[in-house]
């Protein structure tokens, strides 16, 4: 149900954003197909996609057997066929399942026929801790295929950007892997009728500011917002710059910022160690070293598996408050 | 070994003599391609690994002669028979093969990778049962756009041991796509007799998913052909997919450089499968003796394909390498 807020602007919520964006897709291009685990009469496990199969029928909105790698190597023979299918993974965690279609796949199949065949794909699934569902369902894996060269990876943040992203997902003729934090099916956000795109690889600054820079991905990005709130109140000018996609990675809107404001820290919910803080570090460190008054910082997943004990698993994730605290470190305000 | 189940009774009446020369040419093309692979590389001048498919060729010829140019096949790493059979030419096999711009792939993909969408060959694939995902995915984007094809989806019996062929057999039947599991028990995973790794029976296997079952003599292309007719047919007329078990036998080792064999197989064993079951040798002299041909036609047939393939390797080895600039491209579709 859409509201409005004082502006007269339409308010969705980010599980009806990616839903108008399927549905759009679905609308517009015949090819366009969903498989996935209950995402026919059940919704999915998040409710995300009610009511799409009474608009397109259980021939476009497949429920599949419990079979990620098997529908996942389904989608990439549709996808060089003519098709552009979405498949639906219902955990981030079970993209293990999916790895060898998606890596030595997916990834390779137009570089290895030397570009005669390609792959547009979307495999969209979930990330993000602090749901109460422990381990082997809490993980934000988005690194994994960040690593691998043929993959796009989007990890939007808000509704108007999980939307205008999942559209430019369809169409593009790449493989992209598209991770919605399932903590954020419930955020509200400006969600303008008319259609639009967003093209991937570009940032976005979602609060300008000039003393620290913080990087953030997906839900990080609301930790950003309320550390920076927080930060304000001591005087610290915090700017947060959201990528939007860890690939293709828009560097320059990243270096730019830390240049501006000499100061950077890069939060994401995945694994900390060889995950995205840790190249988006490096690549603030290249681009924007003789600007820099402190060393780039990194928050991410504590290196552990994701506990299930309430008071363990909000220890794993970062915080408006651990963020406010390494900016205060960086900026020397104590 | 699973009891044999009856094939229907092959109808080769309405073969003619052509078509047996013409199958006969296409045998003869794929063993004397293999031998200039295995001279090439054992001189030198062939990079990476091979793996040849002498001694299986009425299985590829026998089963692409079946289908048309538009219908779909997944290979293997022991792919060049398949590629060879749907229709690739040895000119830009051979380039490919020697990593050169000329190939199918700009060689970029090599002799484990051909893939040529002119010929319907949506790629041979080095992960063992790798494709399986990919032609049940072009059997369901064959279905969507109702274009009447087919795919075809070889592996050897190696694949037996992966998940992901149950997955998407599963679904091939379950939703009646027009996919054909040719399995090609030669007998070896690598270098390990298959009783040593695959429990209980193989047809068993196909039949738990109520999948229509046939068992061939791979060596015999009269009974590969008409049996690959009927269920092709079958699958074309939208009575879902095949489980197809062809018996051979690799004539080589596992990849040319497995010359000592005497661990996993005995010379007894080579020796009784080169003299009393080649495919080349079953038909010629069933030819003969149904005095449809005489014995030096095939003598001229040989000649011939010696004649062509030698002028290909000559090409292939003259055409130039692919510019250092290629390296990044088609990574990604522009």
């Amino acid at each position: 149900m859409s509201t409005s807020n004082s502006s007269g602007e339409r308010i969705i919520t980010f599980g009806e954003a990616v839903r108008e964006a399927l549905a759009e897709e679905l609308r517009r291009d015949e090819t366009v197909f969903m498989i996935g685990e209950d995402i026919a009469e059940a919704g999915t496990a998040f409710k995300v996609l009610t009511g799409l199969v009474d608009e397109f029928g259980p021939e476009r909105i497949m429920d599949s057997p419990i079979s990620e790698a098997g529908i996942t190597g389904i989608g990439v023979g549709a996808a060089m066929t003519g098709m552009r299918p979405v498949v639906d993974i219902m955990f981030g965690d079970f993209i293990t399942l999916t790895m060898d279609q998606m890596v030595n796949q997916a990834a390779k199949i137009h570089y290895m026929s030397g570009g005669k065949f390609k792959v547009p794909m979307v495999l969209r699934t979930t990330l993000g801790a602090t749901r109460r569902s422990a381990a082997q369902h809490s993980q934000s894996l988005h690194a994994w295929f960040s690593h691998v060269p043929g993959l796009k990876v989007v990890v939007p943040s808000t509704p108007y950007d999980a939307k205008g992203l999942m559209k430019a997902a369809i169409r593009d003729d790449n493989p992209v892997a598209f991770f919605e934090d399932k903590m954020m099916y419930q955020t509200k956000g400006h969600v303008p009728e008319e259609e639009y795109v967003i093209p991937l690889g570009v940032a976005d600054i979602k609060r300008e500011g000039t003393d620290i820079t913080l990087v953030a991905t997906s839900s990080m990005v609301y930790v950003a917002l309320d550390a920076a709130e927080m930060l304000d109140e001591i005087g610290i000018s915090a700017e947060v710059v959201d990528p939007r996609t860890t690939f293709p990675l828009d560097k320059q809107t990243i270096i730019e910022s830390a240049k501006k404001t000499s100061r950077a820290i890069v939060i994401d919910e995945g694994y900390e160690r060889y995950g995205v803080t840790a190249e988006i570090a490096s690549v603030i460190a290249d681009g924007a070293f003789y600007y820099l008054d402190a060393p780039v910082k990194r928050m991410g997943a504590m290196d552990v598996p994701i506990p299930f004990s309430p008071v363990l698993e909000d220890l794993t994730v970062p915080t408006p408050q651990s963020v406010t605290d390494m900016a205060k470190m960086l900026t020397g305000v104590v | 070994m699973a009891k044999k189940k009856q094939p229907p009774a092959p109808d080769i009446s309405s073969v003619d003599v052509e078509q047996w020369l013409h199958m006969y040419e296409q045998m003869v093309k794929i063993r004397v391609f293999e031998e200039h692979v295995n001279d090439l590389y054992r001189s030198a001048k062939m990079p990476g690994l091979a793996h040849l498919y002498i001694g299986e060729e009425a299985i590829a010829v026998g089963v692409c002669e079946a289908l048309n140019r538009d219908d779909y096949i997944t290979s293997t790493h022991r792919g060049h028979g398949h590629c060879l059979a749907k229709g690739a030419e040895v000119d830009r096999m051979f380039a490919e093969l020697l990593g050169k711009a000329d190939g199918y792939c700009r060689g970029k993909g090599g002799s484990m990778h051909i893939a040529d969408p002119d010929s319907g060959n949506l790629g041979a694939n080095a992960i063992v049962g790798g494709s399986a995902g990919i032609a049940t995915g072009a059997a369901m984007s064959i279905k969507k756009r109702n274009t009447g094809q087919v795919a075809v989806c070889f592996f050897g019996e190696g694949a037996l041991g992966q998940g992901l062929l149950y997955e998407v057999m599963n679904m091939a039947e379950l939703w009646k796509l027009p996919v054909i599991y040719v399995c090609e028990n030669n007998l070896y995973n690598e270098y390990t007799h298959y009783s040593e790794s695959t429990a209980g029976d193989f047809m068993a296997r196909a039949q738990a998913f109520g999948i229509n079952c046939v068992e061939v003599d791979g060596q015999d292309i009269r009974e590969v052909y008409s049996v690959a007719q009927q269920v092709i047919e079958r699958a074309r007329r939208g009575d879902g997919p095949t489980f197809m078990l062809c018996h051979t036998y690799r004539f080589h080792g596992h990849h040319v450089g497995d010359v000592n064999r005497s661990y996993y197989r005995s010379k007894e064993e080579e020796d009784d499968w080169k003299t009393n079951r080649d495919p080349l040798k079953t038909l010629s002299e069933w030819l003969i003796g149904q005095k449809m041909a005489e014995r030096q036609l095939f003598d001229t047939i040989e000649a011939d394909a010696r004649s062509e393939i030698e002028k290909a390797v000559e090409y292939a080895l003259n055409a130039p390498y692919p510019d250092v600039s290629e390296v990044e491209k088609h990574v990604y579709v522009e």
